[in-house]
């Protein structure tokens, strides 16, 4: 007979309470259509309302419900619990952020460097509204359209081994969204944004081990935005060693 | 993080095409070389024939493009292995002239033996 019931190893943390985290298990009802963020709303609603996770969407858009499941970074929303039986399954928050409570972890670091790349069109001359939408063809959006799927989920920045030992390192959905607007044909401030990237906490610090792209729940890939910047960066400096700045034309991404 | 004059950008170029360079090279000569010839698959070219092509300067410096460029890309990746796989990076000034410096070493080997040969 199949198995009813499967068991939540879940990280428990309490301020003041625990001096480290620490597993507690529940068991929570194995139904097929049921996500780890069921079991957890389960285990809230019927048998330790303590537990705290963050989650808000349920359907893999807004990012919220990042969580480690069997060591793995996984939004907890779009990973099931049938996948893992007979169980047990371990829940941990994400790793390389500080834990705030239980699966909550504190996501600063992130909301402080995401606005250094300037994540927004930058335009040198804004065209006046009648003039009407910016247009661009269907390759030209292709060209960044990937690096848009980002929801600032940060499985990546957990799943980063650099990210890990080097807590300054830009990150991968930072740099990914930078080049989401660099490579945007409507987008003029690849220029605004190169200080950042090509600094040594930015793209030099990567080592391209690609776990950020493994990871990625929307089928962003940062690791390739990444080295594709790599190129574009290095190419610079070599045209700046050969020749003054003002005779380089501006590139894109 | 303010512009800084760092070494990074021509690095990464020089342990980039590295790979490249190797990847597209090196099993074309190990085929050849250690497969093809040994095996009598194709006519093996004579000794005076391929001393006769490594005199040409165009081959010298093929051949020392790809031992050069193969070794900043060793050097490249060793560097970061030690950092991060062995956690090394206080020793950050010692790995650099290890590896880059051996990679220099090697450059110049490699030039001596193609001049020499």
């Amino acid at each position: 007979m199949a198995a009813t019931e499967i068991t939540l190893e879940v990280a428990r943390y309490r301020p003041g309470v625990d001096s480290e985290p620490v597993l507690q298990s529940y068991q929570v009802p194995l139904r097929e259509h049921w996500a780890i963020l069921d079991g957890l709303t389960y285990v809230k609603d019927h048998l330790d309302g303590t537990l705290s996770f963050r989650w808000s969407c349920r359907m893999g858009i807004c990012g919220s419900c990042g969580m480690t499941v069997n060591g793995e970074p996984q939004l907890s929303c779009a990973t099931f619990l049938t996948d893992y039986a007979p169980g047990p399954i371990r829940v941990e928050p994400l790793h390389n952020f500080p834990v705030v409570r239980d699966l909550v972890v504190d996501i600063d670091d992130f909301m402080t460097k995401l606005p250094k790349v300037k994540p927004w069109v930058i335009r040198e001359v804004q065209s006046p509204i009648e003039e009407g939408e910016y247009l661009q063809t269907p390759e030209e959006m292709d060209e960044c359209q990937q690096f848009s799927m980002c929801i600032n989920c940060m499985l990546c920045y957990s799943a980063c081994p650099v990210y890990s030992l080097e807590p300054d390192f830009l990150g991968p959905a930072a740099i990914a969204l930078a080049q989401r607007y660099n490579l945007d044909s409507r987008d003029e401030g690849a220029d605004e944004r190169r200080d950042v990237l090509s600094s040594p906490e930015g793209i030099w610090a990567c080592t391209f081990v690609g776990e950020c792209s493994a990871v990625c729940p929307k089928g962003v890939d940062p690791a390739g935005a990444i080295q594709r910047y790599k190129l574009t960066a290095a190419t610079q400096s070599i045209k700046e060693l050969l020749m003054p700045r003002s005779l380089i034309p501006r590139s894109k991404g | 993080m303010n512009r800084r004059r760092s070494p990074e950008p021509l690095l990464w170029m020089l342990f980039s095409s590295g790979g490249m360079v190797a990847a597209l090279m090196v099993p074309i000569l190990l085929f050849l070389f250690g497969i093809v010839f040994p095996l009598g698959l194709l006519s093996t070219p004579s000794h005076a024939h391929l001393y006769a092509v490594l005199h040409n300067p165009l081959t010298r410096l093929v051949l020392f493009g790809l031992c050069a460029l193969a070794l900043f890309h060793w050097a490249h990746r060793f560097r970061y292995t030690l950092y991060d796989g062995l956690q090394l990076k206080r020793y950050a000034v010692p790995i650099v002239v290890l590896c880059y410096g051996g990679a220099v070493v090697g450059c110049v080997i490699a030039a001596g033996l193609l001049l020499t040969v």
